[in-house]
């Protein structure tokens, strides 16, 4: 492969946001009839690359190259026009038409006095769908498919073009395992035509499967490229997180005090079933499973942005009913919830505003807010988590995903709840500040504080856990102390697979 | 380097371009016409500004709580009908409280609708305007209303007044714009009216509830809506069932003016007192310029146009952005 040249080439890209270098110097190129991996954490700059190639960004420093010519992407419809074409995560498909209206869209086959050629459309698109054998045909309704059909349609789409680069950004995050097979064969004949194809996704199992070298991304820094052959898992792991993955188990325990939250039978429709578990003061308790395990519904319920179908929850031993966020803030929960930007932030207000929300009604002097007030809860939690910001004044939007993520812990911590709960504390922000996030859970629990802790990433559950709890399907599949804990039967359990027999 | 620079001076240009274009209207106007920058035509200017004024501070609290506020023009019309009917059925103490009353009834309605009920607010505020208007209608039986004894009453203080030689809708509008500002910028409520708009579900997640500030934005819409049917019904002592018709509009473009985004979240009463202010004067410099009064509804559209482009332009970095 050395002696061709490669068909897209970045070199030393650079991009900032206000607050974040995104891209450090990034330099990465595809050869013609390559599968190239771009891998990295969440936050690691993949799709503010793929952006800035799309035209969407554009770069503060580097160069784009095709070929042995100098690009410059000024919009999407640019890139397009160059070859360069994505397959996103996300659809961007207009429902209400047909498979083929969708896929020509912007470029129907005309007849005389601008009427479009039904006939030429239905038979260039029957043409591709073909190729991709899908079980459908041109004239279908798009909103009609299932999601990955729709997908499927997405691909038939960058078919029409004189493609010289495909990228796809996790296309299998909603495909079967048949239509997985399908779609490699897609990549393969595209392979075989030698297109340049990148190819994102977090499924290691892919990767090794279809790629022929991967690129690696960590905190907007390019660290390498490997051939697939060459390398295993452990290694691209290794370049990803910085270190080796780390599989500790909390040993510390603390003294634990009374049971702060009781959970009866509770159920929710069919979001979950039949949960009962208990979290102590001075105690961390680690919710794993899958997405959609029905984790984040319990913290929702428990928060009172859900109602339970049955069951009970008990504070402190006394029976409570939630029935809004008001109720259970008044009650000493404090929810850190799953999406920062979308349910923990109000991205355009400043730092300390946000950090104060919560309690803006208590912190008056007369009519007014009581501002000095604000800012000693603002500087005191900016100094207990080390949140680095030019000043309170800061809009939140401009800061980095870490310390958004701790202005969100710390405007709870001010609350002194009585139970903390975390949903997915870390996702998406680099690898310092998640340990420092390990750290601060691990130091609540110390103080007494009782927090329930909901992760999709073993190592976080992990290591700052004193209990597991296991989940599968809306159900607890199984209870594990961190001494009993092992990586396989924690698998197990969030699979579905020998857990108590709770679960059918 | 050089895009990077030229990118930096649009988001400038952007941002304080309604400044700029407002110095430029000013210099123009005054070398078209020596009487525009006058004490007396400034004087002139403020008192008719104040009604749209007074209005315009309440829709600043809807706008930034993210939602919008068409109904208050009709709703105006209906204020101003109902004192002028009442006051000479009940008489003006009694009147005045009536008319207040069944104005904040129309705002707590349309407030549980946008705030309870979650329907869109462009919706109902455009279905108000118009059920308003019927409803104004309905009460006068199509007829003008006017108080039959002009000379001897002394409503006329609230419209025609002076007090320490500044007439009283200007007091008005600048105790209200006082109490509004800093009931915006320094009180809890206020807070709320921001990160309601800002971002609806993180204040949910945060425990404020976010009904209750919609409501009680729509309600202080209402509460400035009635003062304004004051001011007008004080002022003219009997009025057309069609008076505040297309008042909406200029209250918006004001408060947009001012830079308060429609997609909520920010915007401030100063600014919308600015942006209130460059209306007048704008308007004012176009008839002293000897243009007829109606070139001014098309001069307004283009202002609000050029300001939401403005906006836009300011958030993107650039003016032009031909995303397909």
């Amino acid at each position: 492969m050395t002696d061709t040249k490669p068909i897209l080439r970045l070199d030393g890209i650079v991009k900032t946001f206000p607050g974040v270098r995104a891209l450090d110097g990034v330099s990465f190129a595809v050869m013609p009839g390559e599968v190239h991996a771009l891998m990295g954490e969440n936050g690691a700059g993949k799709s503010t690359l793929m952006k800035v190639l799309g035209g969407i960004h554009q770069p503060d420093g580097g160069a784009i190259y095709m070929g042995d010519e100098q690009v410059v992407m000024s919009g999407p419809l640019e890139a397009k026009a160059k070859g360069i074409v994505f397959i996103h995560q996300e659809l961007s498909l207009a429902e209400e038409l047909t498979v083929a209206e969708n896929i020509y869209l912007g470029e129907l086959p005309r007849k005389s006095f601008g009427r479009v050629d039904w006939k030429t459309l239905a038979e260039k698109t029957n043409a591709i769908l073909k190729k991709l054998r899908v079980g459908f045909d041109a004239l279908t309704r798009v909103g009609d498919l299932s999601i990955a059909n729709q997908q499927m349609v997405e691909i038939a789409r960058a078919l029409t073009v004189d493609a010289k680069a495909v990228i796809f950004d996790e296309p299998t995050a909603s495909l079967t395992d048949a239509e997985k097979v399908v779609l490699f064969d897609v990549i393969s004949d595209l392979k075989a035509d030698g297109v340049g194809i990148i190819y994102i996704s977090h499924r290691m199992e892919e990767i090794f499967k279809i790629t022929d070298r991967i690129s690696v991304l960590r905190d907007g820094q390019y660290q390498g490229t490997v051939a697939t052959p060459e390398t295993d898992e452990e290694r691209v792991t290794q370049m990803m997180i910085g270190r080796k993955l780390d599989l500790t188990r909390n040993a510390l325990h603390h003294e634990l005090g009374d049971v702060a939250l009781e959970v009866r039978g509770l159920s929710c429709g069919k979001l979950y079933t039949d949960i009962s578990f208990e979290v102590r003061r001075g105690e961390v308790v680690g919710f794993y499973g899958l997405v959609g395990a029905g984790r984040t519904e319990i913290a929702e319920t428990l928060f009172g942005l859900r109602d339970p179908s049955a069951g009970q929850i008990l504070l402190d031993g006394e029976e409570v009913r939630l029935n809004s966020p008001v109720d259970a803030i008044a009650r000493g929960i404090s929810l850190v919830p799953e999406d920062r930007k979308g349910q923990g932030l109000v991205l355009g207000m400043n730092c300390r505003d946000n950090m104060t929300l919560p309690q803006v009604d208590d912190l008056t002097a007369g009519p007014f807010v009581a501002e000095g007030a604000e800012v000693a809860i603002f500087d005191q939690y900016r100094d207990q988590l080390d949140i680095r910001t030019p000043g309170w004044r800061a809009r939140v939007g401009n800061l980095s995903g870490g310390n958004q993520q701790k202005i969100v812990i710390g405007k709870w911590l001010s609350m002194h709840p009585s139970l903390l709960i975390v949903d997915e504390p870390t996702r998406g922000i680099d690898v310092g500040s998640k340990s420092e996030i390990h750290k601060l859970l691990r130091g609540l629990a110390a103080k007494g504080y009782a927090v329930m802790v909901i992760s999709s990433e073993m190592p976080e559950v992990l290591h700052v856990s004193d209990r597991i709890v296991a989940m599968y399907s809306g159900r607890i599949m199984r209870t594990f102390t961190s001494d009993e804990v092992t990586e396989d039967s924690l698998i197990q359990a969030i699979s579905g697979l020998g857990g108590d027999g709770k679960a059918a | 380097m050089a895009t990077l620079s030229k990118q930096k001076i649009g988001s400038v240009l952007a941002k304080q371009g309604i400044l700029i274009a407002f110095a430029v209207f000013i210099v123009a106007f005054t070398l078209a016409n020596n009487k525009f920058l006058t004490v007396d035509n400034v004087f002139s200017v403020v008192p008719a500004s104040a009604k749209q004024g007074v209005m315009a501070l309440g829709v600043t609290f809807v706008v930034i709580s993210g939602n919008l506020d068409l109904s208050v023009g009709s709703m105006m019309s209906f204020s101003t009908i109902v004192v002028l009917d009442l006051h000479d059925k009940i008489g003006p103490f009694l009147a005045i409280p009536a008319m207040f009353a069944m104005t904040l009834c129309l705002g707590a309605f349309i407030g549980i609708l946008v705030g309870y009920l979650r329907l869109n607010s462009l919706i109902v505020t455009l279905g108000m305007l118009s059920a308003i208007h019927g409803l104004t209608l309905t009460y006068s039986g199509g007829q003008n209303m006017d108080i039959a004894d002009k000379e001897g009453t002394w409503f006329s203080v609230f419209g025609q007044g002076t007090a320490l030689g500044i007439p009283v809708p200007i007091l008005i509008f600048a105790l209200l714009a006082a109490v509004l500002g800093l009931m915006l910028s320094r009180t809890p409520f206020g807070r709320k009216v921001y990160a309601v708009g800002g971002n609806g579900t993180a204040a949910t997640f945060s425990g404020i509830r976010r009904a209750r500030t919609v409501f009680m934005c729509y309600i202080l819409s209402a509460f400035c809506v009635a003062t304004a049917g004051l001011i007008q019904a004080s002022r003219s002592l009997g009025s057309q069932n069609t008076v505040g018709q297309g008042l909406e509009l200029e209250v918006l473009a004001a408060v947009i003016l001012g830079g308060a985004s429609l997609m909520g979240g920010s915007g401030t009463i100063f600014k919308t007192v600015i942006g209130v202010l460059i209306l007048g004067f704008i308007q004012n410099g176009l008839l002293l310029l000897g243009l007829q009064f109606y070139v001014q509804y098309v001069v307004t559209w283009v202002i609000i146009i050029l300001a939401v482009w403005l906006d836009i332009a300011a958030k993107r970095g650039r003016l032009w952005s031909p995303i397909a």
